[in-house]
């Protein structure tokens, strides 16, 4: 166990684990849009933020990606983390203003409006149905393509791809309600969206889907 | 693109999926751009998704999707050469081959593309033709470089 400081409470974790697990243990509200305990972390969405303070160094970290380490000192609501978040919050607002969860998110952070120009994007590139194709379904059938402002997320060679199962775990997981199964599967998905949003299996019983 | 000749390639980089940026360099060296039966071949033999292959491909810009001519030209845009003229080239080197950037020549004799940054600034303007630096450039200068490619 590490003995760790946060927001000036003395408490105990385990060496290692990520931050963000223990502080929403808690009880912390810390903001994130790529983050998912049903796969690993990967420190996209840079809503996470804190400050960590480890020996004489106080840095902004990603939450979800750093690990409990002894004698940390982490605050969640200094006047850096603020103000980190809200510039984080309103890129986020400029590249997919239209997505109703960013929105709420930004809300949350007292962010309405962003001073950078609007690209109205579906995607904010969270990475989560990425993540959610290779580890939970284990197939890996999108992946990043491009870099930097051209990355979007795409099947193998920007076609439809025949790997996909039409599982619909990465519709389940986009946070941005921006996957469509239709664009990467080649064969139709037994999985089909019904008009609340919701997802529907054709093959599973109606019931068993959440 | 000869599937055995990949394999070689492969079998050099152990087919791990380590290697797989690697072998897409092998890969590229040979075809000068990597064919897309190549990514899917290197996909299921290495065991990685064909989409993990296809972001790597695309990721990198030395990497080219689009078969390259004989030779490529780099035009230098970064700071340096940009401030000294660098776009004046690419203007020159696209309007001499009648070709726009990141295009082959119809005769398939070159490829260009602009480029960030080649390392050697105090040369600017530069232009890379394959690999070798032709510093100092001039719009003068430029036809008798490509005279040198064939
Ligand atoms: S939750 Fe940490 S970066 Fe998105």
């Amino acid at each position: 166990m590490a003995r760790i400081k946060v927001d000036g409470v003395q408490v105990e974790a385990r060496e290692g684990a990520p931050l963000l697990e223990v502080l929403r243990g808690m009880g912390i509200r810390v903001p994130t849009l790529c983050h998912n305990e049903a796969v690993s972390p990967y420190g996209a969405c840079r809503l996470c933020l804190v400050e960590v303070a480890s020996g004489p160094r106080t840095m902004l970290a990603a939450s979800c990606l750093y690990p409990v380490a002894e004698g940390i000192e982490v605050s969640t609501t200094s006047e850096r983390v603020r103000r980190a978040r809200r510039m984080v919050v309103e890129l986020l607002l400029a590249r997919c203003g239209d997505v109703p969860r960013v929105r709420q998110v930004a809300e949350e952070l007292g962010v309405t409006r962003s001073r950078f120009p609007q690209r109205h994007e579906a995607c904010l590139l969270c990475g989560l149905c990425v993540r959610g194709c290779a580890q939970i379904a284990g197939v890996g059938a999108i992946d990043f393509t491009n870099r930097g402002v051209h990355m979007e997320l795409s099947s193998a060679f920007g076609v439809p791809s025949e790997a996909c199962v039409g599982c619909a775990t990465c519709v389940y997981l986009c946070p941005a309600d921006a996957v469509r199964l239709d664009a990467i599967r080649s064969r139709p998905s037994p999985h089909r969206m019904d008009r609340s949003g919701r997802v529907r299996c054709a093959v599973c019983v109606p019931q068993a889907t959440p | 693109m000869d599937a055995e000749r990949l394999d070689g390639i492969m079998r050099r980089h152990d087919y791990a999926p380590s290697g797989v940026i690697a072998m897409l360099q092998d890969l590229q060296r040979e075809e000068r751009y990597l064919p897309l039966e190549g990514l899917r071949l290197i996909a299921e033999r290495v065991g990685i998704p064909a989409s993990r292959v296809y972001s790597l491909a695309t990721f990198y810009r030395s990497f080219s999707l689009k078969p390259r001519g004989r030779h490529l030209v780099s035009v230098c845009l970064g700071t340096a050469c940009h401030v000294r003229g660098g776009g004046r080239i690419m203007d020159k080197v696209t309007r001499d081959l009648g070709t726009p950037q990141g295009e082959m020549t119809p005769d398939g004799r070159f490829t260009v593309e602009p480029v960030r940054c080649v390392g050697c600034c105090g040369l600017a303007p530069v232009v890379t033709v394959d690999e070798t630096f032709y510093g100092g450039m001039t719009q003068q200068k430029v036809a008798g470089v490509l005279r040198r490619y064939e």
